[in-house]
């Protein structure tokens, strides 16, 4: 699993649960050392090995961790390079999901060996979506779960989501949009990055 | 034939960074995203001159030369502040009723989205712009992170280094590194000085007061040393008790017997260790590079001051030799 995946967990633990907790956790994975590289390549035994040692230091279940994680991703002011480049992919959450297609291609194009799975967007009726979440990275679709929630606060927009079961090892995310602009949403300023 | 008008509602759409100009230079219409470029110019009817100033191709200064540049690259760029720099095209519209410019930030967008607070919104769907400041965006996390990462191993490598020319237990140089430095003098062909100094009664300390106050010892004698060298000096831990100085540019006897008499004076002020006081001497001996023609080997200056060193304990402890010629002899003969 690539570094920068290993190194989100690191940064989400570390702030949600504290810097000891961290330690206790890869002290308990025994992998040797304490801290992951972002841009260095952990084998996948590696990287399950660090989240099943999360599970037991912090005693709570993986799926509901990794989606508050996708939500801290997205929300946390220490991240905020990733939450500019996913509104890159709209104006609004709507121009957002179809953008979705795209997001592992554009992973890429950032971090050429980070691969993520393929992501799928249908529109069953207006305002009714689901995401299929292509097999490949464990708890993939609870991460997307955490990211499309803390981005439709992102844009204001009030929707529902929902874990819809799995089509042929694909995990599905249906998605209910309420309401558009339902809050104010927080600003995206194209120029506002320091070059 | 399609009316200016038509044309405008066209390129508002397609490239809303346009200009219609007229037969005579003037503007009449230009698109959405070139006029929040200056939201209070007065556009219409104000000459394309005026508001441009065109840096390439050169020498264009009437309409009929703008025209005449049908195709090619323009560089232009405002004449107010900010000056932000443009890219253009021009195409001729029917019957000389003068052009349509199209224009693009190039590579000045990123300070242009910033200065005049553009969104997605202000470009077509079809232009790359946000791809682009999308990537640069990345890339330029990506890179911070490797950076970052290069920054990190660059200090574990000096830290690595370090600990490999470094006794951790004084801080000194090791034999390592003394072996190094005394390669590159050679090599170099600089005059130093060599001296080797030895702890006397050092092993009493070890044995009545135990290994901590030996550790303690050595400690306080590698500050000495250091205290007493310069910057350029190497002072080096080469074994338990035993150490190396080199003294660069160093050719003065008499100022080289000073010093050891100083070292050895300095070295011999009892150390206070857990209540109790540890004294111990040393013995020193030198020899110059100057002493030899033409290149000398690192073993030979060795053997050298080792001889010298040889020579000061059989002196009676406490004192310093320089070599002299023969001396290995006597080393050889007393072991024999």
């Amino acid at each position: 699993m690539h570094g920068l995946i290993n190194r989100a967990i690191q940064a989400f633990v570390t702030s949600t649960y504290g810097a000891d907790r961290w330690k206790e956790v890869m002290d308990l994975a025994g992998l040797g050392f304490r801290e992951f590289e972002a841009m260095l390549t952990y084998t996948d035994e590696q990287s399950n090995k660090m989240l099943q040692a999360m599970e037991q230091v912090l005693a709570r279940p993986l799926p509901e961790m990794l989606e508050d994680m996708g939500t801290f991703l997205v929300s946390n002011p220490q991240v905020e390079a990733l939450r500019r480049l996913l509104r890159f992919g709209g104006v609004n959450y709507v121009e957002f999901l179809h953008s979705l297609d795209d997001l592992p291609g554009r992973a890429r194009l950032a971090v050429s060996d980070l691969y993520l799975p393929g992501l799928e967007l249908f529109e069953q009726a207006p305002g009714q979506f689901e995401l299929v979440c292509q097999p490949g990275l464990p708890g993939y679709a609870n991460v997307m779960m955490g990211v499309l929630r803390a981005m439709a606060d992102d844009y204001g927009d009030l929707v529902i989501l929902e874990a819809s079961g799995s089509q042929d090892g694909a995990d599905v995310i249906s998605i209910t949009l309420v309401e558009r602009e339902f809050a104010e949403g927080r600003s995206f300023d194209l120029g506002a990055h320091s070059l | 034939m399609m009316t200016d008008e038509q044309l405008a509602a066209i390129a508002d759409h397609i490239c809303p960074m346009f200009a219609i100009v007229d037969g005579k230079g003037r503007i009449m219409r230009v698109g959405p995203t070139l006029r929040k470029l200056r939201p209070d110019l007065k556009w219409e009817g104000r000459r394309f001159f005026r508001v441009f100033d065109l840096s390439r191709p050169r020498r264009v200064r009437s309409m009929e030369d703008l025209v005449n540049t049908a195709g090619s690259k323009l560089h232009l760029h405002f004449r107010d502040t900010p000056q932000t720099s443009l890219k253009g095209v021009l195409v001729p519209l029917p019957d000389g009723r003068g052009a349509i410019i199209n224009l693009s930030f190039g590579i000045s967008v990123l300070e242009a989205v910033r200065d005049y607070d553009l969104t997605s919104a202000d470009f077509s769907p079809t232009d790359l712009t946000i791809e682009m400041l999308y990537l640069v965006e990345a890339k330029s996390a990506a890179m911070e992170a490797s950076r970052q990462l290069n920054l990190r191993l660059q200090g574990a490598k000096i830290a690595a280094e370090e600990q490999a020319f470094t006794d951790t237990l004084t801080g000194l140089k090791n034999r390592r590194a003394m072996d190094h430095i005394l390669e590159r003098l050679i090599t170099s062909g600089r005059d130093f000085a060599l001296m080797h100094l030895d702890l006397d009664y050092f092993k009493q300390v070890n044995d009545t007061l135990g290994h901590a106050a030996g550790d303690a010892v050595l400690q306080h004698v590698a500050r000495v040393m250091v205290d007493c060298t310069r910057q350029s000096d190497t002072v080096a831990r080469v074994g338990g008790d035993e150490f190396v100085l080199i003294f660069n540019d160093l050719r003065d006897e008499r100022q080289l017997q000073a010093l050891a008499e100083r070292l050895i004076r300095e070295i011999e002020v009892p150390i206070p260790f857990g209540g109790k006081e540890c004294k111990i001497s040393a013995s020193a001996g030198t020899t110059l590079s100057i002493w030899h023609d033409g290149t000398v080997s690192a073993a030979r200056i060795l053997n050298e001051s080792d001889a010298a060193l040889y020579a000061a304990k059989g002196a009676g402890r406490a004192q310093h030799c320089f070599y002299q010629k023969g001396m290995e002899q006597d080393v050889l003969e007393q072991h024999s």
